[in-house]
């Protein structure tokens, strides 16, 4: 084999993919990383997409890095900075709200006025879902072992496994496994009676899966909000300041402080196979690069069926990648203010503009929200998730103005009919009108309106099918069947061909943990 | 719920000492109590079955529900009785298999599911090509999946939780068992269970028709829709014990909807164990944290320090209990049990049976209308906001084309299932007279549009919803199930975490129903592994 | 905004040094003056009054309210007559103390419990299956703890109850100066002294009748220093300080049995109807225990040794500390103290501690550990028995 540049190409410059370039690159690798946009991040970027106003185009908030890529990486040295996201205010229909705010006493107290034994549960359930955390915690840090297989690594993983299983005892086990099948609805159930709060907590069960709050397996992602607390490394959910672009400039930033490359404005068109292994990569503009290993954080259609021809992987390799469900199901419209906006219920500049705010009124609200994308419809009061990131992070936006970040559930990607113009805008209306009517003069106060339906979402980021978490967090497409059965480990069936992206064990949010750990099976290292 | 308390002097504070005395009493006299009972009997146990109804066999009691119509069971099939059962009985009873177990009808065309898996591949030829050729192909692999259920459900619920000696043994037993799956299957297994049906379905097949067909056995019981995790596994639980090719359940017995009931009461009467009907047991009464025996609802109590209690889990452990003898966290575990009863029947006394529902194949199989799978979800998505769908999914039986004596001669019975009818209906709105009589007017009409002059020779209507249900066999909720069969009430979680083993907090109180592992349709399974409970402990 | 008492206005403009802190969600008084001296004498030789009014408090009534509070606390309820009132902890159905509390029998069907932490949940899933209403009464009901040797003059100028015959934890209702109140005669500092309940909108009038009948008797505002320096050296749990709810543990070590808390006398031997956690205390009464809970008094001679061997004075806190401290003895560790402070009666340095139960019987020297100018060094101590101070008029 003829001596290239680079030891390793990875192909696309999201997180997990600079996550991974980085780790490689500190192991004394020589790494390329190939971005066919002109920003780094994938989905976490930051585009200045009106004049003077500046957003997280894509993903928002960031919960979930993993400390040890933090402190690995020396993110706040590269310009990592996370400012505190720290309320909640969910609009009720009766006009009143629901807050959740930081300090437990006023937290506790403002859920007395709707519910004292919620206010009670909360401390218990928080107690709990610590627990879960702390449970969950070691196997998204491991290699998934594969419990159908005979290979000593395997088996001694899944020994691992059933050792920690059983380190838990009966009562966490069967919480988590209660947490691990049930719906969000009905987990939440067991311990709440106050329909908002049940509905406002378990959004965080739905947020990129294609699964109403009433759907079982949504439980699962409820943890997340959780996951961040036990590491203690930062609040749970946080801005990154500049946007989360800047997340993705600071672990790009570390790559290249350990000597990777990272090229924009070069897509890669072909990874290239020769006898059932890897020798580099075609670009779109037809440059060749040669590497004896090529690492893909795209998703795993994109890695597995649009960068190498279908020839070179087993056929049922192909029919599991094909099964795969991505079935994006999020929108995000981003708004230009001239000033803020006023909540119907809380009107007013008050602290909790510097929180999230939640339009999930109820479960019924979210369910049938769900029941419009199911029939292939976008949901006509759909659930958002709302940040004015200018008013923590007021280099966002000028003096005065305001930028305002919508996540919006439900629109699915196979819409009836397909997207076009019309629908996407009409979708851009169904959200501002739902939004208005909690903020009345929400309307009067947009400059600019972008509107990003799944399909837009596949179409800048590549993101197939616009799922956001590279794949949909099912309890089916988890773990050691994550992308498919026995290529959980980050390898592929080409030699030489790797893949990193949120598409792998553990996936999805701005984790990281995909890249750390692929970077770790591809160095050797347990 | 009844409120009980043990205010009053019970037996123990008073010198009576004509009060009767039993090793064990068996609360419920449905398969699973009958099963309990025989095997507490055959060990020689003095044994007394309690039966609130006025006759035993729990959800299968031929009963008349018109002048001279009876009604068998409410399951369309005889359920799986474990071999161990069989053996250990010698029970000889006849299971027949219908050629076609099930067929969907419906305005977009037909299709008979035969259970030959060879002639089904030949009916799917026209419709699709991909999914004749799969179809003996999934056809092998639900069977095979469902049989590694089936070696888990013949064993007390594992756990992994637990670290005994023995518990590890049993591990090591299904861990075997799950390997000679082959490495295709073991993967299939885990990750098929936590799938919904139709994301299974999906994923082999085309044919809207036989999809809509499988996917029903999906949601069975349940408040869900086929898009719902966990459905797959619902649909491969009620295949346990199903002969390969069956897609609807496991035959029925040649004999009479009730063959096994009466075999089994026969058997137990040979042990010795007494039956009695019409004694509805309004508490188990507890001394120090054990069984002391129960008290009827005519005050009457019987003294026994074993109580297996083959009714549901809330029924015994909210409705029976004194609550002050159990932890306040144990309790609320069972509250958060989910029931969910979302299943309606409707009895139909038959002058004729309308033409068109003859045809080549014989009437003794399960005929679904739902002809796809979009129309199913948005009839539970009714059910989640506390309505009966306009279009609920319905699907019938005959019973007189299996047992011709249900009826008179030439005459038929008709028993149609009715899902999704919610046993909690939403805004205040209850299950009167009024709209039990809408639901079956609804599906009077679901009937007439799939067989022209259906309604002219209907005789007679019966319809019971879930409320009927709880109050004629005392489910809770009216769960035709005792606890919905979902990923997280089943095996070691059922009927509550921690507590799968039969063996109750209270010493000497065991449950049996089908709320406990391994669940409904496993007939007698879970009376079994509670009787091997009580033989274990004493 | 943390919430205020139904005392506030009148508590607010005296705390002259602005030091409050909080308590279940309330902002209260630490201490009046600047310094917590005068309001503590109040308490051992005067008459104190305490704003106690974040205690939750549950008003509980039916057929079986009894059989509720008998299922979820370790005394036995049922013994319990009208105008009585019950000190008792409650636990989980491992034995671990959940919270601890008082019962009053306000009627046949009737109880006031109080509690440090918000308890409806854990009542109302006790409450299963029982008839019984459950009412949190907490923002209804103020209350006040008025205590100290002249704390029975003070009512007595104010109230027609005859409170010479209301004996240690007995209740009368009864009003003062016309206004409806519940006097029961309790505390949380050890001494003679009274709690009083009154609806939250009387509270102020109740406030002026006692600051003006008291003035004579040099009644004092307290605050939670004066109220936490007295119940150590009564020997009185703190939950949050000196044990964790069973329900807020984290790992099994943070949880407490009724006997690892020295409140083995609540735990009866007999007790006919079944309660949470029998089964476990009833083993753990035959077995022997591992932990015990002891009175520590930290020997004046080697504190003062282990300041001049720094060049410095002794000092000592003014206030209560509620820090773990580590205990040994021959150099290994026994257990550990959870509060503790200068006892300005008895002239001592006193703390309360967990340990060994091996190591836990009175007399045994042990070290505790303390900080001298940045350093950590070894104060011996010797274990007692609580409480420290148990005066006749307590329950005289």
């Amino acid at each position: 084999m003829t001596t290239s540049r680079y030891d390793a190409i990875l192909i696309g410059g999201g997180h997990n993919g600079l996550v991974a370039a980085a780790y490689l690159a500190r192991a004394g690798r020589k790494v390329l990383v190939l971005e066919k946009r002109p920003v780094l991040g994938g989905a976490a970027v930051t585009e200045e997409i009106f004049p003077g106003f500046k957003f997280s185009v894509f993903s928002y908030v960031v919960s979930l890095l993993r400390p040890e890529i933090i402190r690995d990486l020396d993110l706040p040295r590269h310009g990592l900075q996370i400012l505190p996201l720290e309320s909640t205010v969910t609009p009720l229909e009766n006009g009143d709200y629901l807050g959740s705010w930081a300090d437990p006493d006023e937290n506790r107290r403002e859920l007395c006025r709707h519910s004292p034994r919620d206010a009670e549960a909360m401390s218990q359930f928080g107690r709990l879902m610590q627990h879960m955390a702390m449970a969950v915690k070691p196997i998204l840090g491991m290699m998934p072992p594969d419990p159908t297989s005979l290979a000593p690594s395997d088996l001694a993983g899944m020994l691992k496994l059933g050792n920690h299983f059983r380190s838990l005892g009966p009562d966490r086990f069967h919480a988590l496994f209660k947490l691990m099948t049930m719906s969000s609805a009905d987990y939440l159930d067991e311990w709440y009676e106050f329909d908002p709060l049940k509905a406002t907590k378990s959004a965080s069960g739905i947020i990129g899966t294609f699964l109403g709050p009433r759907s079982p397996g949504s439980a699962y992602v409820l943890l997340h909000h959780y996951m961040g607390e036990i590491d203690g490394a930062f609040r749970a959910w946080g801005f990154q300041k500049g946007g989360t672009g800047a997340i993705s400039e600071a672990i790009a930033g570390a790559a290249r402080g350990h000597g990777a490359e990272i090229r924009t404005d070069a897509g890669v068109a072909q990874v290239v196979v020769r006898s059932g292994r890897v020798t580099g990569v075609a670009l779109e503009n037809g440059d060749e690069i040669e590497a004896p290993m090529v690492i893909s954080g795209l998703d795993p259609r994109r890695t597995l069926l649009q960068l190498v021809e279908e020839k070179e992987l087993p056929g049922d390799v192909v029919d599991a990648v094909k099964r795969f469900k991505f079935r994006g199901s999020s929108g995000k419209v981003n708004l230009a203010l001239d000033g803020l906006p006023d909540l119907h219920c809380l009107p007013g500049a008050g602290p909790h503009l510097k929180g999230a705010i939640s339009i999930s009124p109820s479960l019924d609200y979210l369910e049938r929200a769900y029941d419009d994308a199911k029939y292939g419809e976008f949901s006509r009061h759909p659930y958002m998730d709302v940040v004015i990131p200018s008013m923590i992070d007021p280099g966002m936006a000028p003096p005065g103005k305001h930028v305002m970040s919508i996540f919006v559930q439900y629109a699915p990607y196979n819409l009836n009919g397909g997207w076009n113009n019309d629908r996407r805008e009409a979708f851009g209306d169904a959200v501002v009108n739902t939004l208005a009517r909690y903020m009345p003069n929400l309307k009067d106060r947009i400059l600019y309106r972008q509107v990003l339906t799944p399909a837009d979402i596949e179409r800048i980021t590549g993101l197939s099918e616009g799922n956001i978490f590279q794949g949909e967090l099912a309890l089916h497409q988890l773990f050691f069947l994550r992308p498919v059965p026995a290529w959980a480990k980050y390898r592929t069936p080409i030699r030489g061909y790797w893949q990193c992206g949120a598409g792998t064990h553990p996936g999805g949010g701005i984790m990281g943990a995909s890249g750390h750990l692929a970077a770790r099976a591809i160095l050797g290292e347990r | 719920m009844p409120r009980v308390t043990s205010r009053h002097e019970p037996f123990w504070a008073s010198a009576d000492v004509g009060i009767e005395s039993f090793d064990a009493i068996v609360i419920g006299a449905g398969i699973n109590g009958l099963v309990a009972a025989a095997a507490l009997g055959r060990a020689g146990r003095k044994v007394l079955v309690l039966e609130r109804a006025e006759r035993i066999g729990g959800q299968v009691r031929v009963e008349e529900f018109a002048p001279g119509f009876k009604a068998g069971s409410w399951s369309s099939d005889a359920g799986w009785v474990p071999p161990s059962i069989i053996e250990t009985f010698n029970l000889k009873l006849d299971l027949v298999t219908p050629d076609v177990p099930l067929s969907v009808r419906g305005p977009a065309g037909s299709l008979a599911l035969a259970s030959d898996p060879g002639r089904l591949s030949e009916t799917l030829r026209p419709l699709s090509r991909t999914d004749a050729d799969r179809w003996p192909q999934f056809a092998t692999r639900v069977h095979r999946v469902a049989g590694f259920l089936e070696a888990l459900y013949q064993l007390p619920a594992i756990d992994i939780a637990t670290t005994s000696l023995r518990e590890l043994v049993a591990l090591l037993g299904v861990g075997r068992r799950f390997r000679s799956l082959g490495r295709e299957d073991m993967t299939e297994v885990l990750r098929i269970l936590p799938m919904s049906i139709q994301e299974l379905l999906d994923d082999w097949f085309e044919t809207s028709l036989l999809k809509a067909a499988l996917g029903v056995g999906g949601v069975q019981d349940l408040r869900q829709g086929p898009r719902s995790g966990g459905t797959a596994f619902v649909f491969l639980h009620h295949l346990t014990g199903a002969p390969l090719g069956s897609m609807r359940g496991r035959g029925y017995w040649r004999a009479g909807p009730d063959a096994l009931v009466g075999a089994l009461d026969e058997r137990a009467k040979g042990y010795g164990v007494s039956i009695r009907s019409q004694a509805k047991v309004a508490q188990i009464l507890v001394r120090e944290d054990a069984v002391a025996g129960v008290m009827l609802e005519t005050g009457e109590e019987i003294r026994a320090s074993v109580v297996v209690s083959t009714a549901d889990p809330a029924t015994t452990l909210r409705g029976m209990v004194d609550p002050v003898w159990l932890d306040p966290e144990f309790l609320r575990a069972v509250g958060n049990i989910k029931y969910r009863g979302c299943t309606a029947f409707v009895l139909y006394a038959m002058e004729r049976l309308p033409e068109s529902l003859g045809g080549p194949d014989p009437l003794d199989g399960v005929v679904s209308l739902t002809t796809d799978l979009v129309s199913l979800e948005r009839a539970s998505d009714a059910a989640k906001y506390g309505a009966v769908s306009d279009h609920p999914h319905v699907e019938y039986i005959v019973p007189t084309a299996r047992w011709p004596a249900l009826a008179p001669p030439g005459k038929h019975v008709i028993l149609a299932r009715v899902q999704y009818a919610p046993y909690a209906l939403g805004e205040g709105a209850e299950w009167d007279a009024s709209a039990s009589d809408r639901l079956g007017h609804v599906i009077t009409t679901a009937l007439e549009r799939a067989h022209p002059e259906f309604e002219d020779r209907v005789l007679y209507r019966q319809v019971v919803t879930p409320r009927d249900l709880e109050r004629r066999d005392g489910l809770t909720q009216g769960a035709l199930s005792q606890g919905e069969l979902t990923l997280d009430q089943i095996l070691f979680m059922r009927p509550v975490p921690g507590w799968a083993r039969h063996r109750m907090p209270i010493a000497g109180l065991y449950l049996g129903g089908s709320g406990t592992h391994p669940g409904p349709g496993i007939a007698g399974g879970a009376g079994w592994l509670a009787a091997r409970a009580v033989l274990d402990d004493r | 905004m943390l919430k205020t008492t139904p005392f506030h206005p009148r508590t607010a403009p005296l705390v002259r040094a602005q030091t409050w802190r909080r308590w279940a969600g309330y902002q209260v008084a630490s201490s009046y003056e600047p310094h917590p001296d005068r309001e503590y004498a109040a308490v051992r030789n005067g008459a104190a009054l305490f704003d106690v009014s974040p205690l939750h408090k549950y008003m509980i009534s039916g057929p079986d309210a009894e059989r509720l509070l008998d299922r979820m606390v370790t005394r036995d309820v049922t013994k319990c007559r009208v105008g009585q009132v019950l000190y008792t902890p409650w636990c989980d159905a491992s034995g671990k103390i959940i919270d601890d509390g008082t019962i009053s029998r306000l009627e046949e069907m009737r109880f006031r419990l109080t509690a440090a932490e918000p308890n409806l949940r854990w009542l109302t899933m006790n409450a299963v299956g029982l008839d019984v209403t459950i009412e949190d009464v907490s923002e209804r009901t103020a209350a006040l703890a008025l205590q100290g040797p002249l704390s029975r003059a003070v009512l007595e100028q104010v109230s027609p109850a005859d409170l010479a015959a209301l004996r240690y934890f007995r209740l009368v209702e009864t009003t003062i100066r016309k206004i409806p109140v519940t006097i029961s005669r309790t505390g949380y500092t050890g001494d003679l002294g009274y709690e009083l309940w009154v609806d939250a909108t009387r509270a102020l009038d109740l406030w002026d009748a006692l600051s003006d009948a008291g003035a004579a008797y040099g009644i004092t505002p307290a605050g939670i220093w004066a109220l936490d320096l007295a119940r150590i050296e009564a020997g009185l749990v703190m939950l949050d300080v000196d044990y964790h709810s069973a329900h807020h543990a984290l790992i099994e070590a943070q949880k407490s049995s009724p006997f690892e808390l020295g409140l083995g006398w609540t735990v009866p031997a007999t007790k006919p109807g079944p309660y949470n956690g029998r089964q476990a205390l009833r083993s753990e009464r035959e077995s022997p225990r591992a932990w015990a809970f002891v009175g520590l008094e930290v020997s004046w001679e080697s504190f003062e040794a282990l300041h001049l061997d720094r060049g410095l004075p002794p000092h000592l806190p003014v206030i209560a500390w509620r820090v773990s401290q580590p205990v040994y003895r021959n150099g290994a560790q026994v257990g550990y103290a959870s509060s503790g402070c200068w006892s300005p009666l008895l002239k001592r340095y006193i703390a309360l501690a967990h340990l060994e139960a091996s190591n836990s019987d009175p007399g045994t020297a042990v070290t505790m550990e303390v900080t001298v100018e940045h350093r950590r060094c070894q104060a011996r101590a010797v274990v007692r028995s609580l409480p420290f101070f148990d005066p006749e008029r307590k329950r005289a």
